[in-house]
């Protein structure tokens, strides 16, 4: 018999959904996490939507929250701003929470349903019987060993090792890598009840975000598209000048820097084979517009969690008894990734003359809530030239 | 290959650890142990990962 059922490899929010959803539904499962700390080093804005965190029943505590918001404030280049009330930001703002005691939290529901959980354990490689995952070959404190399992599950992130080893194809093409970099500033005058976007040259392919910890501190972190830099640093250059421009920000002091890269693809053809799965970043479930990923990272996982039960009681980690993960996080998050990946292929095309016109034209119609249709067909009533390229998207 | 990997320098002073290099390399050759960049030589020297890095620590050695 083997080891257990399911063993996770990374402990962050993908990886320990998996895992409770899988734990809690009698699979036995083992997380390894190759840090010394879940949740640090903090690698994210830490802005997300509250709308489905029941869905996939994550109950907050206090220390995981740092600051609910009113909204978000989308900033043209010309520096008008585009308010968004969290109703109808919909997805893609409402809280920022801390990473640390979040990424805690949920490691301790699936320790709590059941799962064992292993720090400063690293994933070396896959052990395999022809194309068939067996088991993970780990290393930690020195020693190495090898642990078998029905199936192993690559939560291990943007830099996913456990998807290549299987011979699943995660690569990105560049103009699908978004490079980022972040500053927890204090001692800055932001607006801290707003999530704040900015759009357009400043960060080209992408955009800079303010998100609020506190009255006097926030995340200020920049996303840039790979194929729009130009020099080394570039990112972290055109952070510092954005910084240094704005008078609320200038005299801001770094608590904390945070850098990585995040994929901001189409879906990729195939997340899982024989005995293995992948979810999260490892499996490029990132929203290509926002390049958030926790709440797809959770959904993700409490479908993966919950198929992996299933096959666990089966006795059936074949690629076929996992199709159901695949088809199950499809149809909950496929069209919309696809639908994004498409704006986003636009949206990076777009001179500061169009994002500022934009901005103009949301201010004058409004819009009745934060989706990309329902932005363009706004703007189709006002300045239909503006949307023309987006003709296939509005359908 | 060999040759060509050493002339890339990892500037510690500048490295994050935070991957990015890693999960852009299109033939999987960066590895990440945390405190430690290691190329392997499936390397083609495509530069992706000096491109990607968020704060400019890996260069070929004698670029400015």
């Amino acid at each position: 018999m083997a080891d257990y059922d399911v063993v996770v490899v990374g402990a962050g929010p993908a990886g320990s959904m998996t895992a409770k959803w899988a734990a809690k539904n009698g699979a036995r499962v083992l997380i390894i996490e190759k840090r010394q700390e879940i949740g640090s080093p903090v690698r994210c804005g830490e802005g997300i939507s509250r709308s489905w965190l029941d869905s996939v029943g994550i109950k907050l505590d206090s220390k995981s929250v740092a600051r609910q918001v009113k909204g978000a404030k989308i900033v043209a280049p010309n520096g008008t701003p585009f308010y968004l009330s969290e109703d109808m930001a919909g997805d893609e703002v409402g809280l920022v929470i801390e990473r640390i005691f979040f990424d805690k939290l949920l490691a301790k529901d699936a320790v709590k349903a059941g799962a064992d959980l292993q720090l400063k354990t690293s994933a070396v490689n896959l052990l395999k019987k022809g194309d068939k995952v067996t088991g993970v070959k780990v290393k930690s404190f020195g020693e190495t060993r090898d642990i078998s399992c029905g199936c192993v599950v690559g939560a291990d992130g943007y830099e996913s090792q456990v998807g290549r080893w299987a011979g699943i194809n995660t690569n990105l093409a560049p103009r699908d890598i978004t490079s980022c970099f972040q500053y927890r500033l204090t001692n800055i005058k932001h607006d801290p009840d707003y999530c704040e976007f900015t759009l357009g040259s400043k960060a080209p392919g992408g955009y800079i975000w303010i998100f609020p910890k506190d009255e006097e501190t926030a995340n200020v972190g920049i996303g840039m598209q790979l194929t729009k830099l130009k020099d080394p640093a570039d990112v972290k250059k055109h952070l510092d000048r954005f910084i240094q421009a704005d008078p609320r920000l200038k005299k801001g002091k770094a608590l904390e820097m945070v850098s990585g890269a995040v994929s901001i693809c189409a879906p990729i053809d195939r997340t899982v084979g024989d005995g293995i799965l992948l979810v999260g970043d490892a499996a490029r479930q990132i929203d290509p517009i926002t390049g958030g990923g926790i709440s797809n990272s959770c959904k993700a996982g409490k479908v993966a969690g919950e198929v992996l039960a299933k096959a666990s009681r089966e006795r059936n980690f074949s690629v076929d008894s996992l199709r159901r993960y695949e088809n199950g996080w499809r149809d909950l998050l496929e069209n919309h990734l696809y639908r994004n990946w498409m704006a986003k292929e636009k949206l990076v095309t777009l001179s500061d003359d169009t994002f500022n016109k934009v901005i103009a034209t949301l201010n004058e119609v409004g819009v009745e809530r934060m989706s990309t249709i329902a932005i363009l067909k706004a703007i189709e009533k006002r300045h239909p030239d503006l949307v023309k390229e987006f003709q296939d998207l509005l359908g | 290959m060999d040759e060509l990997l050493d002339e890339f320098e990892v500037d510690i002073t500048r490295c994050m650890h935070c991957g990015a290099c890693v999960g852009s390399c299109p033939v999987n050759a960066i590895f990440l142990n945390e405190v430690l960049l290691v190329f392997n030589d499936d390397c083609t020297m495509c530069k992706r990962c000096i491109k990607v890095c968020p704060v400019g620590a890996i260069k070929i050695m004698g670029d400015k």
